[in-house]
Formats: C-alpha cells, structure tokens, sequence
C-alpha cells in the first residue's frame, strides 16, 4: 500500500460531563492511504462522526482529546496550534456534513462563500479563485456554473447544495476529506450521483476519503477498507471484501444480517437483540457481551485489538 | 366470498391540490396589472389504487413524489380535491355519522419521526389511553390494563407506562406510536416512513414487529417507504410514485425482477447493496424537477434514457401490461405495435 495519508493511533475523546465521563472514542486506530476510501460504520452514539471531528480538531468541551495521535502527512495534528489549524483546515484536510443547509451560509452567494474558502489560504487575485471554484462546481457536476456561482443557498436542491459543499471541500484539493453521512438526506437517485462522484474524484485526484455513515451497504458499493465501530470502540476493520463476506465480530455479523434485502422478503428478519447501551456505563468489557449470542465469560474483560494480516478484530470469541 | 371481491380500500382518481392563495398586496398588485398567478401543487394526480384484506402494499418514491400526501389522503388527515375514496365498498363520507364511528377507527396512521409524533408532556399511558377511553373502547378504570396489554403486544415493557417519551430511545418511541395506533383495534394501518428514523439493528426489530403484528391481528398494511429494500421486504405488491403520479405497480418479485417502467429500473439500479462491492455508479442524470412546474407529457421525460417525441407531449396512460401490472409508458405502445 502507499504512504499513509492519515495514521490515527489510540484515540481516546473523552467528554466530561456532570453525569460522568463518556468515552465517545475510546482507543481508536486506523489509517487510510492516498486516493483510498475508508468506510467508518456505525449505529447512532457509535462515536463515528466523533471520530471525524477529532481529526479536524473539532472537539468542543466538555470533550478533550485525552490520549493518542493523529498524523496527518507526517505531522501531529493532536498538539498544533490555533494559528496552524487554520491553516490546515479547509486546505489539506476538509469535511462535508450530513446537512448542507447548516454548511452554507444562508444570506451569502455561493461565489462569496467559495472564493472565501480559496483566498483564506493561498494568496490569488478574486478572479483566479473564482476560476477555480468554477472549475470544482464543474468537477462534482453543477450544470451551468457560472449562474450557479451567484446563487444563494435557498435557489439549490438538497442534492445540489451537497454538491456545492462538497465544491468547497474540493477547491483547495485537500489531501484529505472527512465526509459525514453526506447523502443520508439525499434521495436514492441523487445519492448515486453523488457516489459516482466522489469515486471519480478520488480516483483522479489521489485525496483519500473517510466515508462515515450508517448504512453498510453504501459502503459495500463506494470503500476499499472498512472499519466497524460500536459504542466509541472499532470492533472490527479489514478490507471491504474480507469483513463484509466474512465477518469475525459479531455485530459485524448481526447488522450484516438485519439489513432487509439480505433476508428472504416477508420472513421475520435476522435482528440484534436489545440495544445500544449508554456510553457513560461503559466499563472496560466488551461492550457488545449483553446483545451477543456468542458472549463468554472472558468477555467481561476488555478484548484485545487481534491483528492478523490486514485485519483488526476486537473480540474474545469471534466467528470462524 | 362477496367481502374477498371488494377491496378493503379503495381510492378512485383520487388528486389533492395545494393552493397557495394571493395575499391582499398580491391582489391588489395583479389588479395593477402585475402578472401574479396563485401557485398550484399537484401533490397526488389522479391515483388509483386498492388494497385488499390481508394485504401489504408498499408505496415508494422520493421525496416530494406525494406519498406522504395519499398517506394523510387515506387515512382522513386531509380531504381529496377530487376523486373517491371507498372502504369496504361503500364511499368514505357514508361513515360521517355516529353509528359509524367505530368502522371510521379502523384506519390508523403510524407517524414517520418518532419524536415528533408524541406529545412530550403526557405519559406513555395517556398516549396510548386516550383516543379509547374517548371513543368508548374501554371504561376510564380499565384503562391501565389495556395500556399495558397494548404495550406487552408491541413488545414493550409494561411497568413504564407512567414515562414520558423522552425517557425512550427511537425504537422504544417507534414501538410506542404502533400501540397507540393499535389500541383503537384498526383494520388498515397507513406506516408513513415508520421505520425511517432508526438505525439498522433496531429498524429490523421494529420492522419484524410489524410482520408480527400482521399475523397475529390480520392486519391490512400500506407502508411506505423510500427504502426499496425495506419494501421489498414487506409488501405482497409495490406500487412506485413519481411526482404525483403512480408510475407502475404489480406483484412486489416482479417489480424487482423486472421492472418495466424506466424510474422503476433506475430506482432498483441505484439501490445500494451488500453484496455489489466497489461498483461504478451510473446515476440518473438531472434532479427530480420541482412540483410547482412539472415537465409537461411523463414527468419522467427530462430524465429518462429512452424518451421520445411523444413523451414530451402526452401523458402515458397507466395501462395493465400483463397481469396484475400496470405501468404507464408509452415504450409499451411501441413494443406492442
């Protein structure tokens, strides 16, 4: 594999609130390569998008990044400065969000947000980087850019916003891009575009991706490498191919099975009983043990990272 | 057999218009000659559709294609602008007078977002009490009974009927909003995106609730959903929307197996799914257009690979195109000739 983009070694982002302390990442480790997807999944309160916004420093107290390292091209990003995160954020590594209503200022044309998002980082005259915001509408396949440039917000679709958010990640060509459920709100005909996208650009480009969402099945068809998380830890990460054909954790193996098109139509489906638990309780166990069919005794201690050649695995009894 | 001929429900060229109407500066401003013209959406246009006994029939579409709309159109939330609606054979305004307020119960509505859809300040046990307290169903004394027994069905435990909704997570809520639809005993129960909010693992829990349910109490179901997977999982018989319209419908494994109309193929084609890895998606191109101004002739038209001249113009009838489908393309006509 190439050089690592980003190395993310034992993260632990802890909040501290009044009830006590949640571990929202808790010893997270991975890494993803120049123009690879990762696919973070996970179900709500996993600690995926967490994940994320630890990397682009975007934890706010009560959280703190407690422990771990995060490299990004070589550099540690979990001890920068304020003044070198600005220089960092938005030009080597960006983030899309789920909601791109939330991203884009509402009372602001798309050119005066895009050119912002260029001239705060290189030193171009306003025409050139309205040339190169144009030329990323162009590259995520806005129609008509020029007209779209003096837009605002409300005159675009949600799919299109997306898009222009996804423009203003780009404009920089970042060599990284944290991409949060960015089609979850989308229609299933909109976010086939999208997806179609993002897998050009990458393959183009050489950014590497991380993918966060919930649904496995988009990152069947989009991720090289996948990760599994549950309840702030990563229960299971391996290429694509491996874990989803034959998963090793149980969850892995519980939420592959409860997805409704893998089932015979109209049977009751395969399902994971109980559910998430609250990550203030969280002991060192495995915190899966009360929901899994194949729990021990030994899982009341905390499970170990298993690596095997290109797999990681947290669990004391996994699946053949 | 004369139940079994006659659909449980049936909607008859139903259409619902969202009018907005001019203010008085508008009115005033075309009176001056201005060229104002009040905004007309075609939320449902002219769809048909029956459902018999015992049986699911799943809606799907994208946004803004009416499927929320014919939901609240069914289940008496909003009035049709034209159109019939018929339960059990006989109109629904046959059922406006208080000998038949108990067949009017029996179509309920299950609520997409589960936060949303339950008054914070009252208690699980009112929640689920008050609407059969109301119409009679049970005394004031036996109420906490039925509560629970409601909650025991959905799969819930009984002791926390005296909780209020924020002390649940989404599949609790979810849970919660099917007993309450449940405890006025329905025939018919309209699930808007009930399945939509939750998170894979508890999704399959919830949705095999509703399987469960359907068998122990005969229920009839029209889910809806954008999940193709989900619908496909559920329903006997899928029917697809596309802005307003019905665009096909028929058996739900043949609609998957082959779809005939060109949104259906495309929609299944996009779906993503587990076992398709590291796949060049091939999107549709173009958005779905507004509802305020929708393509003249098939709405699908600006979108679709296969359109013709005649597209542009005319709008393809829903015709049976073998038996127990319907799809309207005029790319049948062809193939026929």
């Amino acid at each position: 594999m190439s050089a690592l983009v980003l190395e993310v070694q034992g993260l632990r982002t802890h909040f501290f609130t009044k009830a006590g302390v949640v571990k929202a990442v808790d010893d997270v480790t991975f890494g993803v390569g120049r123009g690879r997807v990762l696919g973070l999944a996970g179900e709500s309160g996993s600690g995926k998008s967490m994940t994320g916004y630890s990397i682009l420093g975007l934890v706010n107290p009560p959280g703190r990044i407690v422990a771990g390292s995060i490299r990004l091209g070589g550099v540690e990003l979990t001890t920068l400065a304020d003044r070198a995160w600005r220089n960092l954020r938005g030009n080597r590594v960006a983030m899309v969000f789920q909601d791109p209503m939330m991203t884009l200022n509402p009372v602001l044309r798309i050119d005066t947000q895009m050119i912002e998002a260029v001239r705060a980082h290189h030193d171009v005259t306003r025409s050139a980087a309205l040339d190169r915001c144009r030329e990323a509408l162009v590259r995520v396949g806005i129609p008509s850019p020029d007209e779209r440039l003096r837009g605002y917000p409300h005159q675009f679709s949600g799919g299109m916003r997306q898009r222009v958010a996804i423009a203003i990640a780009l404009v920089n060509k970042p060599d990284l891009i944290i991409a949060d459920e960015p089609t979850t709100a989308l229609d299933v005909t909109i976010q086939g575009q999208i997806l179609h996208q993002m897998q050009l650009l990458c393959r183009e480009s050489g950014t590497a991706l991380i993918w966060i969402t919930h649904d496995l099945s988009v990152i069947a068809g989009l991720a090289d490498e996948v990760c599994v998380m549950y309840a702030g830890r990563i229960v299971e990460a391996g290429a694509v191919d491996d874990v989803l054909d034959h998963p090793m954790h149980p969850y892995t193996r519980g939420l592959l099975d409860s997805v409704p098109s893998r089932n015979t139509p109209g049977r009751p489906l395969a399902q994971i009983r109980g559910m998430t638990p609250s990550l203030l309780r969280l002991g060192d166990a495995c915190a899966f043990r009360e929901r899994c069919s194949r729990a021990v005794e030994a899982c009341r201690l905390a499970p170990g990272v298993q690596l095997s050649s290109a797999r990681a695995l947290r669990c004391v009894n996994p699946l053949a | 057999m004369s139940a079994a001929a006659a659909p449980l429900l049936e909607l008859r060229r139903v259409s619902k218009r969202f009018e907005r109407r001019l203010d008085l500066a508008g009115r005033i401003a075309r009176r001056l000659g201005a060229n104002l013209r009040e905004t007309v959406v075609h939320a449902v246009d002219d769809v048909s559709l029956a459902v018999r006994e015992g049986e699911v029939v799943g809606l799907v579409g994208e946004s803004g294609c009416g499927k929320s709309t014919l939901a609240r159109l069914v289940s008496r939330i909003l009035e049709p602008s034209a159109g019939e609606r018929l339960w059990r054979g006989r109109a629904y305004a046959e059922y406006d007078n208080r000998a038949s307020r108990r067949e009017r119960l029996a179509v309920q509505m299950v609520f997409q977002d589960p936060f949303a859809s339950l008054n914070p300040r009252l208690r699980i046990v009112d929640i689920v009490g008050e609407a059969p307290v109301v119409h009679g169903l049970v005394g004031r004394g036996e109420r906490d009974d039925f509560v629970a027994q409601m909650l025991e069905r959905v799969g819930m435990d009984a002791s926390l009927m005296r909780r209020f909704p924020h002390q649940f997570s989404g599949g609790q809520r979810s849970r919660i909003g099917i007993a309450r639809a449940l405890a006025v005993s329905p025939r018919f129960l309209v699930c808007d995106e009930a399945v939509a909010a939750l998170d894979v693992s508890i999704q399959a829990q919830v949705l095999n609730l509703f399987i469960r349910l359907r068998e122990e109490l005969g229920l009839t179901y029209l889910f809806i959903s954008h999940d193709l997977g989900v619908i496909r999982h559920v329903s006997d018989r899928v029917v697809v929307m596309y802005l307003g319209r019905v665009v096909e419908s028929g058996p739900t494994a043949e609609i998957y197996a082959q779809p005939n109309h060109p949104y259906t193929a495309a929609l299944i084609e996009e779906v993503p799914r587990i076992d398709a890895r590291h796949r060049s998606y091939v999107p549709i191109r173009g958005e779905i257009p507004s509802p305020l101004a929708p393509p003249a002739g098939c709405h699908f038209h600006p979108r679709c690979p296969h359109a013709f001249e005649r597209c542009r113009r005319e709008v393809p009838a829903l015709r049976e195109i073998a038996p127990g489908r319907l799809s309207s393309c005029h790319l049948n006509d062809n193939s026929c000739s």
